[in-house]
């Protein structure tokens, strides 16, 4: 096996008396879907604010690439490649496409906007996730479907060469078809060596394309399993904490 | 599965172009059809105000002979001049989804600030140096109200009626109650009382062709370079000739003898190269460099700007003081058209920029409008003032009027989004 971009091991969280993770380790690697399961108040929020350096962990050790690193701040998890796309979307319905995707990153030249390089690489970006549901990469984004929109916040995020890209909930809010193409999309990440962890409520969305399924439980990882391992049943079990996990860590 | 099969394999025709489509492909018939598609879609820009000037320009023409002549187009323009700043100013704040009521009581207390020091009876300070103090003091105002909305945050609803109040305060303290100086200066007053030479309105015309012609030619050679499709050179012409005419009527109207009796008047007024200018440099911020992206994308979503680094209380304190430094520059045209500045000056005027804005098609829900809107929303304004002072109805029918015309606008604006599906509240 591969070994990991992003290894957490042990790290705890607390908010005054509440602890929140309880020790919780968790791997990401390249190439490969890493589902993160759980019910509310499980976690998992709290779990990826960590890695995306929004709210840093008590206690614990992040390793990328085998080296200890600090993630105090967004900008630390960018520059080590950790993009996030969150549920909320965060973008900017009165921008365009290329707008939206080149924010807080502008190309310049001669201290303006580079309109003409930023619109071919925000196109060959979504080319090279096979997008072809976008017709005009200068759309104002509120002319988008739910779909779209995930699509450009995900090509958002793979715009500069991440490395690890954070799926919050991609699909909670989409159709049937629009879920799909989310899906696909996030199997295309994959197919380009980006580690991709996805949080996830929707277990059929999960064993459609995740490799690996973690749950955690009350602040504890209680299961780690490759997705082929394990059947719906025993993950809604581990999550439900009616069943615990008894095969070997890997 | 259909869904992905469709979304993912490539479209039949295997010579599918190596780049998403930007809008910018095909002949000027596409380019028109495309835009036709955007105003069907809501998104009518300052269509309907410049729609709305030309319908009152007609409809005052045929009801008063003096509305059409070149001494009244002068006239308006430098009547219109101090709203045009103004409702320029503001457009920097709005854009944001704030709104800044001190813009009129700030160019007041600058302009206050101007006269005190500058009187040649009193402290005799060098005009220009009374300009620069005066001008740095709208910096501070602004500074002052972003720190209260940008930092402390509280709505720039509440600190600039606050504000609004205060400095009518101090404007009283500085000038003394009742007071008022006549302006001194011959430079202050030429900016709305002398005019360009006749052959500086052409200067100015071919000026603004070559600086339009220069962009379009910058902008295709980038893109070009990026290897992303252009705009048919079609369209460039076509914006060059549309400055050309109406620049072209606009000067040589103003370049008629337009005085009375002896003394020939004729030529550009000089208020109307500063505010070009100006104008140019505002759109240039805020079109094509990351301070005015941002101001646009926090107008649009401050949380997805933020996230995506933007540092959102820096760009809204900028903004902020931009709004107050340009309003300090209205209240220059101001003074040089009234020619004195007394304690209630620039009180008045702050809720008619903020609907000359919202007429031209600034969206008050911020993240949408431009300056020009801004600048054609104030002729429209402008325009209804003059010619209603014109048909000598009473004073109240002003007000009537340009009120009935801001709702009017609004209401436009709100149904052609809702026929769009679009929603008026921005999220």
């Amino acid at each position: 096996m591969n070994s990991p971009i992003i290894e957490l091991s042990d790290v705890k969280k607390s908010f005054g008396p509440v602890s929140v993770l309880k020790g919780v380790s968790l791997s990401v690697y390249p190439g490969k879907v890493t589902a993160l399961v759980g019910d509310n108040g499980a976690g998992k929020s709290t779990l990826i604010k960590g890695l995306a350096g929004v709210q840093p962990y008590d206690e614990g050790e992040v390793r990328v690439d085998g080296e200890v690193v600090a993630l105090h701040n967004p900008r630390e998890a960018a520059r080590l490649g950790i993009e996030v796309v969150y549920q909320d979307l965060a973008l900017c319905d009165n921008l365009d496409i290329v707008q939206n995707m080149f924010l807080g990153r502008e190309e310049l030249s001669a201290g303006t906007f580079d309109e003409g390089r930023m619109e071919r690489e925000a196109s060959e970006t979504l080319q090279s996730l096979s997008v072809r549901t976008v017709k005009s990469v200068r759309q104002k984004v509120s002319s988008l479907s739910g779909g779209q929109r995930q699509t450009v916040a995900i090509a958002r995020s793979v715009l500069k060469a991440a490395r690890v890209v954070i799926l919050d909930e991609p699909t909670a809010a989409l159709g049937v078809a629009q879920t799909e193409q989310v899906l696909a999309l996030v199997k295309r990440l994959a197919e380009r060596n980006v580690g991709v962890l996805m949080i996830s409520h929707n277990l059929v969305d999960v064993f459609q394309v995740a490799d690996y399924i973690n749950v955690l439980y009350l602040g504890q990882m209680v299961a780690s399993v490759e997705t082929s391992q394990t059947t719906s049943d025993d993950v809604v079990g581990y999550i439900t904490g009616s069943k615990t996990y008894t095969g070997v860590n890997r | 599965m259909s869904a992905v099969e469709e979304s993912v394999t490539p479209a039949p025709e295997a010579a599918a172009p190596d780049l998403i489509g930007s809008g910018q492909e095909g002949s000027l018939r596409d380019q028109a059809t495309a835009y036709f598609q955007r105003l069907r879609n809501g998104d009518m820009g300052a269509l309907p105000a410049i729609a709305g000037f030309v319908v009152l320009s007609v409809l005052f023409t045929v009801l008063s002979p003096y509305f059409l002549t070149e001494r009244n187009f002068a006239n308006l323009l430098t009547q219109a001049a101090t709203l045009v700043m103004l409702a320029m100013a503001l457009v920097f704040v709005i854009l944001l989804g704030e709104i800044d009521l001190s813009a009129g009581v700030t160019s007041g207390v600058a302009m206050s600030l101007f006269v005190v020091l500058s009187d040649p009876g009193g402290l005799a300070m060098n005009w220009i140096l009374a300009l620069v103090v005066s001008l740095l003091a709208g910096v501070v105002i602004g500074l002052f109200i972003g720190f209260f909305v940008a930092r402390i945050g509280i709505p720039s609803f509440v600190v600039t009626l606050g504000l609004f109040l205060g400095f009518q305060g101090v404007q009283l303290i500085i000038i003394g109650s009742g007071g008022l100086y006549r302006i001194q200066q011959p430079e202050i007053l030429a900016i709305q009382n002398s005019n360009l030479p006749t052959w500086g309105g052409w200067v100015m015309l071919v000026i603004m062709l070559l600086v339009s012609a220069a962009t379009s030619y910058l902008d295709r050679r980038r893109r070009k370079r990026a290897g992303v499709p252009n705009r048919t050179i079609a369209l460039v012409w076509a914006r060059l000739a549309a400055i050309a005419i109406a620049g072209g009527v606009v000067v040589a109207l103003l370049n008629q003898n337009r005085g009375t009796g002896f003394l020939a008047v004729s030529g550009v007024p000089i208020v109307v190269p500063i505010t070009l200018v100006i104008l140019w440099l505002g759109t240039f911020v805020l079109d094509r460099t990351r301070f005015g992206r941002y101001i646009y994308a926090i107008g649009g979503n401050a949380e997805a700007a933020r996230r995506a680094g933007v540092k959102v209380t820096a760009i809204k304190w900028a903004a902020f003081v931009a709004c107050s430094t340009l309003a300090v520059v209205s209240g220059v045209f101001s003074a040089s058209k009234v020619g004195s500045v007394d304690a209630a000056f620039g009180r008045d005027i702050v809720l008619s920029g903020i609907a000359a804005a919202v007429v031209g098609g600034v969206s008050l829900f911020g993240g949408r409008g431009r300056l020009i809107h801004a600048a054609i929303g104030a002729l429209v304004i402008a325009v209804i003032t003059n010619g209603l002072g014109l048909l000598n109805l009473p004073g109240g029918v002003n007000f009537l009027v340009t009120g009935g015309v801001l709702i009017l606008a609004a209401t436009v604006d709100a149904l052609s989004r809702r026929r769009a599906g679009g929603s008026l509240i921005r999220t």
